[in-house]
């Protein structure tokens, strides 16, 4: 017997070790080596991917500014009710704020951070600062109103108050244009400061074209090359991949040298007699370039997929279509399609998801209105330097993004996702 | 009427080139009985299947006529020829239930809603599967997949339905069953079939006449008694069955038998004259193993041999006897293990004989 039964029912092995006990014993060194083998890569994702994405996101709710530079206006404020002004705890507690802060060179953070909120703001702290350092006795409530008025004013107080947390929402507020009123409610923002929602519906608009375009033109190549004797296909392949093992710089500013006003495509118009020398087109420098020069890039990212879905699908399916009745293009569409359908979802979830986020070609030739979500994150990491609002920005789009793929993981099914 | 409407399928003269050097089918003529069941049988590349495909349209015939029902359908396209077809993996759509993959030919020939359901269900219960309507493809198995297919191809009614090479997916057991499942079904509906396989037993089992294929021509046509008892040439008499081949040299003509020397010095046999013309050409003779007695009581056979047991294999039911005879050293008798049957050793000398009918002198 190779087994055993104990009192209560339970499987042992023949030394009496109970068999699941047994069994992961004898497992546990295959275990331990399967997570050795991929611990590198492991660590390696989590230093360069998780930790960056983690960090960026808690900047689009991290606000250490007032709360960390004036610790004693945060505390003064925390019992006042936002009525009336504060009293004159509080306005000491200002002047020493500033003038620590003033010694310690950060007060500027403060001043910018709340500039942010309420433009103007950097000129009342960096002013008040640079002469609160003159103060020596109080009262200080009527010194600090007169060095600037703003200090009057209940609203200021209100935002330096709502500001004092360590953690906040006007980032993720503000990046879907929203932003909060001096009574504290939420509310959209005038129109012409209205940015963020229009940029991330023209991202999402032109992704979806994109992908649509992609699916129209990768469909007859994939099948050609799925159909095609291996000799022919072999050489239609390299085509499909010659781009890809291009420089991405290299391919788009191509398409500057073809699309450009007084570039290739537009000459041979005008050769043509098509137009005219005053009606050249513009091609690049807005959403048409973006458009054409993305799908050109992402191409080969529904190709591949499509055809490795084609590649495994008989031809004896569309035979047996035809033998029952159905005329070729009614069997493509009942039959053929649907069988590539896990193909047609891969390629898209890939094109959707990578120029969701794409920065270098719009950038290149986007021109104004073909910029997209991401140009705007590399504009306030790199310009603005308002690194918590490209946080809250990035952070929307990863909410996106996942939810474009759990809806995807609904309908089609990310088991039945074949990538190249 | 049409003078050949007894013929539902008529091939004349039919070639085929891929290459346009070389012709894969010679010279095919065939006439199909309606609701006959014919099966193409023969060696992989022997064309049997390049012939069904020129029938269902997916392959064109490079010269020759192809006729089906009087008309020609050489410019016909695939899907107006009303033929239905089972494929050799079925080719289940697998994105569709059962019930959908039935309803889908008569979808296509935008049937009512009612009369599919009614055609679908009737066509379930005629290969039992009125339980597994709902079930995807892989969800059965492999003989349940058979099934369907062929409920497929019958659902809409077909003229004809074709056949390429259905069971070779499925074990020996369910093999066997299907053969019979499917000769029922023919049997029942009386639907014409054309049946291409490389399995001898299943057409011989199946069949009302067997095209047997060889080289891209048909080699021999007949009903599966006639094949096995009375093939026309060594080909046929290998393919079909187990056969035993002596080689000799024709030294008399009589009517329609022939005397022929066995070379390897093992004397004179007379043997029935099938395909040789004249005296001196060499000929093969072939035997049926199960044709062959031992040591039969003088007078019984016409032909004797000496033999030397080699080998001895039981099967159960009879034991093969490997025996030398004339310096062919793989001669096998099938001896019946019946119960007066009397046992050998290996190395023993034993007669063996013949009937001459049972020996026939064919092609070398």
């Amino acid at each position: 017997m190779a087994t055993s039964y104990s009192k209560v029912g339970e499987m042992t092995t023949n030394d009496g070790v109970p068999l699941k006990v047994s069994l992961q014993r004898s497992q546990r060194k295959l275990k331990i080596w399967a997570f050795l083998l991929v611990a590198p890569l492991l660590l390696f994702i989590i230093v360069s991917f998780i930790i960056p994405v983690v960090n960026m996101s808690l900047r689009g709710v991290e606000n250490p500014q007032v709360h960390t530079i004036m610790p004693n206006v945060t505390k003064a404020l925390a019992r006042w009710e936002g009525v009336d002004l504060p009293d004159e705890a509080t306005y000491a507690a200002l002047v020493l704020d500033l003038q620590e802060g003033r010694k310690n060179k950060n007060i500027g953070k403060v001043a910018s951070r709340l500039n942010y909120e309420r433009s103007g703001m950097r000129r009342v702290i960096s002013g008040s600062a640079r002469k609160a350092v003159k103060l020596t006795e109080g009262p200080y409530k009527k010194q600090m109103i007169k060095i600037d008025k703003s200090w009057g004013d209940v609203a200021v107080w209100s935002l330096i108050k709502r500001e004092s947390g360590q953690f906040t929402f006007s980032y993720l507020i503000s990046a879907v244009d929203y932003r909060t009123n001096d009574q504290g409610n939420i509310e959209a923002k005038p129109e012409n400061k209205q940015i963020y929602k229009a940029l991330f519906g023209r991202t999402l608009i032109m992704s979806f074209t994109i992908t649509a375009i992609c699916i129209l033109l990768a469909y007859p190549i994939a099948y050609l090359l799925a159909t095609l004797p291996l000799a022919k296909s072999n050489l239609l392949m390299i085509l499909v991949l010659l781009p890809f093992w291009t420089s991405l710089l290299v391919r788009t500013t191509t398409w500057i040298v073809l699309l450009q006003t007084q570039g290739v495509l537009n000459d041979v118009l005008v050769w043509m007699n098509i137009i005219d020398e005053a009606g050249r087109l513009q091609m690049i420098f807005n959403k048409t370039g973006t458009i054409v020069a993305m799908t050109h890039i992402l191409l080969p990212f529904m190709i591949l997929p499509l055809y490795s879905v084609m590649k495994t699908i008989p031809p004896t399916y569309m035979r047996a279509a035809l033998s029952l009745g159905a005329n070729p293009v009614v069997a493509f569409v009942r039959v053929y399609i649907p069988m590539t359908v896990s193909g047609i979802g891969a390629g898209s979830l890939l094109v959707f998801i990578l120029s969701i986020g794409y920065y270098i070609t719009p950038a290149l030739v986007g021109g104004q209105s073909g910029l997209l979500i991401s140009n705007m994150i590399a504009y306030h990491m790199q310009n603005s330097l308002n690194w918590g609002l490209a946080g809250a920005l990035g952070f929307i789009l990863l909410v996106i993004v996942m939810v474009f793929y759990s809806i995807f993981n609904k309908v089609i099914g990310i088991d039945k996702m074949k990538m190249g | 009427m049409d003078s050949n409407s007894d013929f539902l399928v008529q091939f004349k003269n039919v070639q085929k080139s891929y290459d346009g050097v070389h012709l894969v089918v010679k010279d095919f003529n065939v006439d199909m009985v309606r609701g006959e069941f014919l099966t193409m049988l023969g060696p992989s590349g022997s064309g049997k299947t390049t012939c069904l495909m020129m029938l269902a349209g997916f392959e064109t015939a490079t010269s020759g006529e192809i006729i089906l029902d009087g008309q020609s359908i050489n410019n016909v396209a695939p899907h107006k020829r009303d033929i239905g077809m089972v494929f050799q993996n079925y080719a289940l759509f697998p994105h569709m239930s059962v019930a959908e993959n039935l309803a889908f030919p008569l979808q296509v020939r935008k049937m009512g809603k009612s009369e599919i359901t009614d055609k679908v269900n009737h066509a379930l219960k005629m290969v039992r599967l009125d339980n597994f309507a709902n079930r995807r493809p892989a969800q059965l198995s492999g003989g349940q997949q058979q099934r369907v297919a062929v409920a497929r191809a019958l659902v809409f009614e077909p003229k004809l339905v074709l056949m390429d090479e259905p069971l070779g997916a499925l074990d020996k057991n369910l093999r066997e069953e299907m053969q019979y499942e499917i000769k029922h079904i023919h049997e029942d509906l009386g639907v014409t079939m054309l049946y291409v396989t490389h399995d001898q037993v299943e057409a011989l089992t199946m069949s009302d006449r067997i095209a047997v294929f060889d080289d891209g021509i048909v080699q021999q046509l007949a009903t599966p008694h006639a094949l096995y008892d009375q093939p026309c040439n060594a080909f046929v008499a290998n393919f079909i069955g187990e056969n035993n081949r002596l080689m000799g040299k024709v030294i008399a003509i009589e009517g329609d038998t022939c005397r022929v020397e066995l070379s390897g010095g093992g004397g004179i046999v007379q043997a029935k004259k099938i395909n040789v013309d004249k005296v001196g050409d060499t000929t093969t003779l072939s035997l049926r193993p199960e044709r062959v007695l031992v040591n039969p009581a003088a007078g019984v056979c016409p032909n004797n041999c000496e033999a030397t047991v080699e080998e001895l294999i039981y099967h159960g039911d009879h034991t093969r006897t490997r025996v030398s005879i004339s310096g062919h050293t793989d001669f096998i008798i099938k001896v019946p293990n019946t119960h007066n049957q009397q046992h050998m050793q290996r190395g023993e000398k034993i007669t063996i004989g013949w009937d001459t009918d049972d020996c026939r002198a064919l092609d070398a």
